[in-house]
């Protein structure tokens, strides 16, 4: 017998019914284990980034310090992540490197969400003109690969995390216009929005107080799902020699800079790079339990 | 159909206009003299000057942005200041192994993802599910710098088996001829032992690339085909007793990779991205190479020019994936044509 695909069965629980939706989005986050680890981990990047220097074992590896002695040691009970090229303790450093990749994440999205999110509001609620200009102009701005994109800015501006932010600001605004449009386009021919207009509302109270509190749950899931590409994007850059200088500890930077210790000297490049990997996990687990908790397509 | 191929045309060539004026704004609108730039901090005011000269710098900026552009549609890029070669040259030169590399990594993910997400979707929540979650999972998040590490590290270093860096053996005294493809030319020659040195070469590096793409388009797959196996058409033809097999990969496919083709059209701008890290860790001499290094040099002409090829990439790919989904599934252009 032959296995037979079979369409998905709605698996709404009779209990749910019972609860307000608070609760429920509550109850369904909890029952999904990839949501509540990817949310440990998410917390534990987090904490680690704020509590950097009481945590870390050698706060004063994340400098410009060395210790010869200590050089290309191994992975140990002293050394966790094993130490650099010049004999700087990685986990620490990786801690630190923490906070870089975060407030690249927060100054990417603090601007690129907002921006794009007026600017799908307005191309979804003006149709016409002002729809055409703006969703052209994303358009093109899609076309555009973005790490090639961002090459190129960083490399007119001159490499720098500051640069490496506008650089990735300014592609990632998109992503936010293309689906706040997307979901305005189908709110606009609902009852309410009719209502609105026929009360008198303002195009402003429309949209920022009808149309937006519609897109909340969309948002907050896509930066949940971006914060980890941002990091990823900003330890690209870095790692090609375009982003964060050293000594910074940046994730990026210590990638590449192990790499040429390869393969003797393994976690050099490995430790952080896997730090890369747990954080963007994290993420990544983060917004898909989201997603499913509050039930919107992203 | 043609009509239908003729629109989707021109509305990318639009997108291409637009991308070209976009970065010749960025290019110029920078702080910074591009002259000053191109020669360098040692260089003297009259240099500057001839420089600007020479690029016409001093000319209105609708005057340079027609000159561009004019250049642009005769595929003249301006020279590079790092090579002092015209940019279409170097870029000609160096995308062979990029366009090798992107079509290899590309071809690996149509025949690895779609079976394997129809796979996944046959024993959907088996242990073969799960597995392939956590793989496409895995294969997402990770960096392409930190999978191309790992596996330089354990299939080169450790088990010797792939050569760490490069595209070809320069011991075989071999070049590429006809298409500037190895592994196309290798066959034309029928120089198996080129053949399989570009092959191992090969293979790692666009592993590292295509992992991310395979792990999406598996996930899509496997969704769209649960999706398709509720239709009605498709409980008709196993009502009407035809084998499962045959439902499942002649009917279910066939709509249900409509949405995968899309997504991996889509990846495509991404995976050009991807190529510059890639290339980077595998020293492949491909544009990418070329893009660092010229990005490091400040080199404008040759970033811009960089930029604009990999927006073609993406372009030519969209409209294949265009085509692909013409005929496969008659809607898209009815739709079209109907207008």
């Amino acid at each position: 017998m032959m296995p037979v695909v079979t369409p998905e069965i709605s698996t709404q629980h009779n209990t749910e019914r019972l609860m307000t939706s608070n609760q429920m989005a509550w109850f369904r986050f909890t029952r999904n284990p990839s949501a509540v680890i990817g949310a440990v981990m998410v917390l534990s990047v987090v904490l680690a980034a704020i509590f950097a220097p009481i945590l870390s074992p050698s706060p004063q590896s994340a400098g410009s310090f060395v210790d010869f002695a200590h050089r290309h040691h191994a992975p140990s009970i002293d050394f966790w992540f094993g130490t650099d090229n010049v004999g700087r303790d990685i986990f620490s450093r990786v801690i630190y490197g923490y906070r870089v990749s975060l407030s690249l994440v927060v100054g990417v999205l603090g601007v690129a969400v907002p921006f794009g999110v007026v600017l799908g509001l307005m191309a979804g609620y003006f149709a016409g003109r002002t729809e055409f200009v703006i969703m052209r102009f994303t358009d093109v701005m899609l076309a555009i690969p973005p790490l090639a994109m961002a090459l190129a800015i960083t490399a007119v501006l001159s490499p720098s995390l500051i640069n490496a932010m506008i650089a990735i600001t300014m592609l990632w605004w998109t992503w936010h216009t293309r689906l706040i449009y997307r979901i305005v386009k189908a709110q606009m021919s609902e009852d309410y929005i009719e209502a609105a207009k026929v009360a008198g509302a303002s195009h402003a109270h429309i949209m920022f107080k009808e149309l937006l509190p519609n897109c909340v749950s969309a948002i907050s899931v896509k930066i949940s799902l971006d914060a980890g590409f941002v990091i990823l994007f900003g330890a690209t850059l870095s790692f090609l020699g375009l982003g964060v200088h050293p000594p910074t500890p940046d994730l990026g930077t210590m990638v590449s800079t192990g790499s040429e210790y390869l393969p003797e000297f393994w976690w050099e490049a490995m430790m952080p790079g896997l730090a890369i990997l747990y954080a963007i996990l994290g993420f990544n687990l983060l917004g898909d339990g989201l997603r499913d908790m509050m039930d919107v397509e992203v | 159909m043609l009509f239908y191929l003729a629109k989707r045309a021109i509305s990318l060539l639009l997108v291409l206009l637009g991308l070209a004026i976009l970065i010749f704004v960025i290019a110029r609108i920078v702080p910074g003299d591009p002259a000053r730039i191109a020669l360098g901090p040692l260089a003297t005011a009259t240099q500057v000057f001839e420089m600007r000269q020479e690029m016409g710098l001093d000319d209105p900026f609708v005057v340079q942005l027609w000159n561009y552009l004019y250049g642009l549609a005769h595929g003249d890029l301006g020279k590079s200041f790092l090579t002092s070669r015209p940019v279409m040259h170097d870029i000609m030169q160096a995308l062979p192994a990029t366009f090798e590399l992107v079509l290899f990594t590309i071809v690996l993910q149509v025949i690895l993802s779609i079976p394997l997400g129809v796979v996944a979707a046959i024993y959907r929540d088996t242990w073969v599910d799960n597995v392939s979650r956590i793989v496409s999972l895995i294969g997402v998040v990770t960096p392409g710098f930190v999978l191309a590490i790992i596996l330089q590290l354990v299939a080169s270093y450790k088990l010797q088996f792939f050569p760490v860096t490069g595209r070809i053996d320069q011991g075989l005294g071999y070049s590429a001829a006809h298409s500037g493809l190895l592994l196309v030319d290798s066959i034309i020659d029928q120089r198996w032992d080129v053949f399989g040195d570009a092959l191992r070469h090969i293979l790692l590096p666009s592993i590292a690339l295509a992992a991310g793409g395979i792990g999406q388009v598996m996930r899509i797959t496997r969704s769209s085909m649960i999706e398709v196996s509720g239709r009605d058409f498709i409980e008709a033809s196993r009502a009407n007793g035809i084998p499962e097999r045959v439902v499942q990969f002649r009917y279910m496919l066939r709509i249900a990779c409509i949405a995968p083709l899309t997504i991996l059209g889509l990846e495509f701008a991404s995976l050009i991205g991807n190529a510059f890290v890639v290339e980077f860790v595998f020293s492949w001499p491909g544009i990418a190479s070329y893009g660092v290094r010229t990005i490091l040099q400040k080199d404008l002409n040759a970033v811009i020019g960089v930029v604009l090829v990999s927006g073609v990439f993406f372009i030519i790919a969209n409209l294949t994936i265009d085509t692909i989904l013409g005929f496969i599934d008659p809607r898209n252009r009815l739709r079209e044509d109907s207008k």
